[in-house]
């Protein structure tokens, strides 16, 4: 190719990728941008201008304790460390009896797990609901973690492809230095399994993060079991066009998203790489 | 082998037996009730449902396969199947420019992990944080239509981007490809990057151009994790919930059918209506699904690449 041709290209690139990259910060940026404003300053100044200071942050304080951010992110961070640990748990536990055992009932087991993720659970939620009221499991955190880990099979099936890729040979010679299935378990293929768990956590993590409908659906008392994703709901109401302060909410939920993001990059690549692939 | 040694390996083999099956019953109860409580008796309960006039609490009727009828004769039920289309086609553009920027990202580029993580991070915001940052991009003289107005369009004939029911769904939609676009993108980078370098290596001694690598090599490569996306974007273009739920909760026809479900049994007292939708929905998944398997082993039958 002629070297004009090629300098064409190349520019042609970087201006495609300078422009997904402005699409991309766009929204965010001018969210940004609007935190900062006062209220005044927000009614005349273009959604495009820069605040007029970085340092106001009276729209930060009002929105952290008008949506009760300091609670959400105290509820949220137990449901996140009980919905990993969960599913972690139950994940590895059902893989292994999958992968390394063949008993009466093994392949409708497996087909029943499998199965599950063919069903957006989103669909599922006019039923579940009747079963969640009826369990007593509506406004109550374990009851919004035990659906959390229920229903998200993507553990069980990442953990099962990992059980599958390590010898069996392994817990052979472990059961005939005398250990016994539990020890096999627990201190031979859980350590083992690392990888998996990695890739486990990030994907579910951020799917928890996120998650804002089965929150809002089962964590009805906002007052009390408020999360980082529910928290903003406040500012449906009364708050409704108060920009100012929705924008710095929305900043709020964001900044340890960009955090985490920024040091588990690597990881979270990987994971989403990973377990993008389902079937 | 004596009797005393065959006894002993039975006791052990026994021993082993039963231990085995105490493995498998202790590890499976805790995930299979969890399965049985979260999936598989909604299911049930959701056929169940479906045959009855019902709200969640008080008296029901039986009444057969009326809320089905419903569903295929509702003009609201069938708006909301048309919506889908606008999100199968945002789905077609997330996929192209996903590819397309993985490709890109996948040779040298300077700040390569910068654009990467720019495209890629809207898919960490959260649901409703999404909500509010779209509302306010749309609003009339705030963010789209300043950007608009800096690149000569008049601010007076801009439309109503959320209101509008002309224009609405697609404003709607488009944002699930700002949404999705970075996963789909990290996904194809993945797959791109399991390509053994030796092919790059060899088409480069060859001199084929970039251009030449992406259409020669990457692409008949990443033909099964495309198709693959493909069929899982239809599939998710049927049950899309979360943009239109939280940007306009469905108002101004841009309810969804999985949105209009969920208004029709929290908000309505629907639910026997509703189970019934989530029913017809599950069916187009299945069959979806059913026709995708066999969709793909009839163009990949021969494991092409590796790559899966």
């Amino acid at each position: 190719m002629r070297p004009k041709t090629q300098y064409a290209l190349r520019l042609c690139t970087y201006l495609s990728l300078a422009l997904g990259a402005f699409v991309s910060l766009l929204p965010l940026v001018t969210v940004l941008f609007a935190s900062f404003k006062t209220p005044k300053e927000f009614g005349f100044s273009g959604a495009l201008a820069f605040p007029q200071s970085w340092m106001y942050l009276e729209n930060y304080s009002t929105a952290w304790e008008k949506a009760k951010m300091m609670l959400a992110f105290w509820n949220t961070s137990l449901i996140l460390i009980f919905t990993l640990a969960g599913s972690i748990i139950t994940g590895t536990m059902i893989a292994y009896i999958l992968s390394r055992f063949s008993f009466k009932g093994r392949t409708l087991l497996k087909g029943a797990f499998l199965m599950a993720n063919l069903i957006p659970g989103v669909t599922m939620q006019v039923s579940t609901y009747r079963i969640m009221t009826s369990l007593g499991l509506v406004n109550s955190i374990p009851g919004i973690v035990m659906l959390y880990t229920g229903t998200d099979i993507i553990a069980i099936y990442i953990f099962l492809q990992f059980f599958e890729s390590i010898p069996h040979s392994l817990d052979e010679a472990a059961y005939i230095d005398g250990a016994s299935y539990f020890t096999i378990f627990f201190r031979i293929l859980f350590p083992l399994v690392k990888p998996a768990t990695v890739t486990v956590l990030i994907l579910k993590g951020v799917a928890v993060y996120k998650e804002y409908y089965l929150a809002n659906l089962y964590l009805q008392s906002k007052t009390r079991y408020v999360t980082v994703s529910t928290s903003l709901y406040t500012f449906t109401g009364e708050y409704g066009n108060q920009y100012n302060y929705i924008c710095a909410g929305v900043m709020i939920t964001i900044i340890p998203a960009l955090i985490a993001f920024i040091f588990l990059q690597r990881y979270i690549y990987n994971g989403i790489a990973r377990g993008a692939v389902k079937e | 082998m004596d009797t005393f040694q065959k006894t002993k390996l039975q006791s052990i083999l026994d021993r082993r037996e039963v231990q085995k099956w105490m493995v498998i019953i202790t590890f499976s109860l805790t995930p299979l009730a969890l399965l049985i409580t979260f999936t598989y008796l909604p299911f049930a309960k959701m056929i169940e449902f479906s045959f009855f006039k019902m709200k969640y609490l008080g008296p029901r009727d039986f009444i057969g396969l009326e809320n089905y009828q419903d569903v295929f004769t509702r003009t609201d039920t069938r708006a909301a199947i048309l919506n889908s289309f606008y999100y199968m086609g945002a789905g077609v553009i997330q996929l192209s420019l996903a590819l397309y920027f993985a490709t890109v990202l996948s040779f040298k580029v300077r700040c390569g992990n910068f654009f990467k993580a720019t495209l890629f991070f809207p898919f960490l915001v959260c649901g409703i944080a999404m909500g509010f940052i779209f509302r306010y991009f749309y609003t009339r003289g705030l963010v789209l239509d300043s950007v608009l107005a800096l690149v000569g369009f008049d601010k007076e004939i801009l439309p109503f981007w959320l209101g509008e029911r002309s224009i609405n769904n697609y404003s709607i939609a488009a944002t699930s490809i700002w949404r999705y676009m970075g996963q789909s993108m990290v996904l194809f980078i993945g797959a791109i990057q399991s390509i053994s370098p030796e092919f790059y290596e060899a088409a480069e001694i060859d001199g084929a151009t970039r251009m030449q690598q992406f259409r020669y090599i990457i692409f008949p490569m990443l033909k099964p994790i495309i198709t693959l996306n493909i069929m899982l974007m239809i599939k998710g273009s049927f049950s899309a919930f979360e943009g239109p739920y939280v940007i306009t909760n469905g108002m101004n026809g841009t309810a969804t059918f999985v949105v209009l479900m969920h208004q029709l049994a929290h908000e309505a007292g629907k639910v026997g209506l509703a189970s019934a939708m989530a029913i017809v929905l599950l069916l187009i998944i299945i069959i979806g699904t059913i026709l995708q398997k066999f969709l793909y082993n009839l163009l990949f039958s021969e494991k092409s690449g590796g790559i899966l």
